[in-house]
């Protein structure tokens, strides 16, 4: 008999993902591009992050016509948005056929307190995280993939870097941690022993972690995965650069050759100016986004 | 015996877990002087259109194909693996790249989109006990030649099949913990 949307199958989907960068698109010729530069899935949205950043007001999950005409378009998966805590949206995303949801904090959060039961859907969701905890939280709710939340539309890599290193680290300290000390760390963790165990026995995050938030640069990409990521999402770092097409397909080959300097110098070479960035300090506590949805 | 793993992109790790729980040797293979070590050659779960591109522009694709032709590398490949050996893409992108070693025909994400992707117990030609097969956007053989042995199949079409020494499975046997289809594998990579 089969079986559909089990957790083995929806985490199994972002299993297939590694290695591979995912990219935001506004239209279906952006699409066009990111699939034939190699993009293993796209993310369909009506604003790249930095435009949700520039415009202000509620962001809401795309018109769904739009993410249609995407489907429509490429072969590869389609991903797509929703507020966090917003299981309406996440029903009608379903039911369209996107093949993986992102419950993300790049959208105004619909609720300020829970996340969606995403084990009630067929459908995977991606969730983001800048910790452990975190991380085990959007996963004991059902999350089939993790990233990093970085601090999206910026182009500033800086807070990925920083959340992928927070998980990393507490990954290891988990790894050398005795049976009774690990209750005390669950507790402190606010996850469920059991999830603690399954990464210590594993000695990583029980699904798949990718890096979002701010990658701009094949070197971004490098760097993130030499941290440890098993992939990239790039959100505003394509399209608002210069040169999409160039940066896509260099982004797309320094992650496979993430380890290898001399091909990173190849790709990176003429790729045009790349998106205007944003320092952290120049960001008040209202503009960080990060901070949704812990 | 050395079996690689091409590591482009897709479910790596959990094919190189699998061979060393069958205790061969298992290699990541990234370039064509790891690929020139290799016996046998797995191309993993991914995704076809990027995994396709990437062995072309770095120069995989062309020794894969010639090390097969020669007989020196059995190549075994998985969901979009199962698309890249075939001779014949349906519903591929526009000049959709492939190695074209499988005499099949391969219809792309068959059983429609991610939520309709699943799991089920399987029959596999000599095996003594159906496996759990783990079917994500997968691929469908449409259409076979008279030298491809059909493995497995689900009321939809084929889904696994070998020819030689190439084999295709439309499903991930790395994300169960059944060994038996990378232990069928292996034997035929010894039969070289």
């Amino acid at each position: 008999m089969k079986e559909q949307g089990t957790f083995r199958v929806k985490k199994g989907m972002a299993q297939m993902q590694k290695g591979g960068v995912i990219m935001d698109v506004t239209t279906d010729e952006q699409a066009r591009i990111a699939e034939k530069a190699g993009a293993v899935a796209v993310m369909a949205l009506e604003r790249v992050p930095s435009d949700i950043r520039a415009a202000g007001g509620v962001a809401r999950m795309a018109d769904p016509e739009m993410i249609m005409r995407i489907m429509d378009t490429v072969t590869i998966p389609v991903m797509a948005k929703v507020r966090i805590g917003h299981f309406a949206e996440a029903q009608i995303l379903e039911e369209l056929g996107v093949d993986y949801i992102d419950e993300s904090e790049v959208l105004t959060p619909a609720d300020e307190e829970f996340h969606i039961n995403k084990h009630l859907f067929k459908v995977p969701f991606v969730c983001g995280a800048r910790d452990l905890g975190e991380a085990l939280r959007r996963i004991s709710e059902g999350a089939a993939m993790i990233r990093t939340k970085g601090e999206p539309g910026t182009g500033n890599v800086v807070e990925a870097v920083r959340h992928m290193r927070k998980v990393m680290d507490q990954v290891r300290q988990v790894i050398s941690k005795a049976d009774d000390e690990l209750v005390v760390l669950a507790r402190d963790l606010g996850v469920s022993l059991e999830l603690l165990q399954e990464v210590r026995s594993a000695g990583r995050l029980p699904v798949v972690n990718f890096a979002a938030g701010g990658i701009a640069s094949p070197a971004d990409a490098s760097l993130m995965m030499q941290l440890g990521s098993d992939g990239i999402f790039v959100g505003s770092g394509i399209f608002k650069s210069e040169k999409p097409q160039l940066v896509a397909e260099a982004i797309v080959k320094a992650t496979l050759h993430y380890d290898d300097p001399k091909v990173l110098a190849e790709v990176s070479r003429k790729l045009g100016d790349a998106m205007p960035g944003l320092e952290m300090s120049t960001l008040t506590a209202a503009d960080r986004m990060q901070e949704r949805g812990i | 015996m050395k079996i690689g793993v091409l590591a482009v992109q897709g479910a790596v790790s959990e094919h190189i877990r699998h061979l060393e729980h069958c205790g061969v040797e298992a290699v990541s293979v990234k370039s064509r002087e790891s690929l020139n070590k290799a016996n046998g050659l797995i191309i993993p779960g991914g995704e076809s259109t990027t995994i396709g591109k990437l062995i072309e522009i770095f120069g995989l694709a062309d020794l894969i194909r010639e090390r097969n032709r020669q007989g020196s590398l059995a190549v075994f490949g998985t969901c979009a693996g199962m698309v890249l050996v075939a001779q014949n893409i349906f519903d591929g992108i526009k000049e959709q790249p492939r190695l074209g070693l499988m005499d099949i025909t391969v219809q792309r994400n068959a059983f429609g989109r991610q939520k309709e992707s699943f799991e089920t117990d399987l029959d596999f030609k000599s095996f003594n006990s159906p496996l759990t097969a783990v079917f994500i956007r997968a691929p469908i053989i449409e259409k076979a030649g008279p030298a491809v042995e059909t493995l497995a199949e689900l009321p939809e079409g084929v889904v696994a099949a070998r020819q030689g020494s190439l084999l295709a499975t439309s499903f991930h046997p790395e994300l169960t913990d059944d060994l038996r289809i990378h232990q069928f594998f292996i034997n035929i990579c010894r039969e070289l």
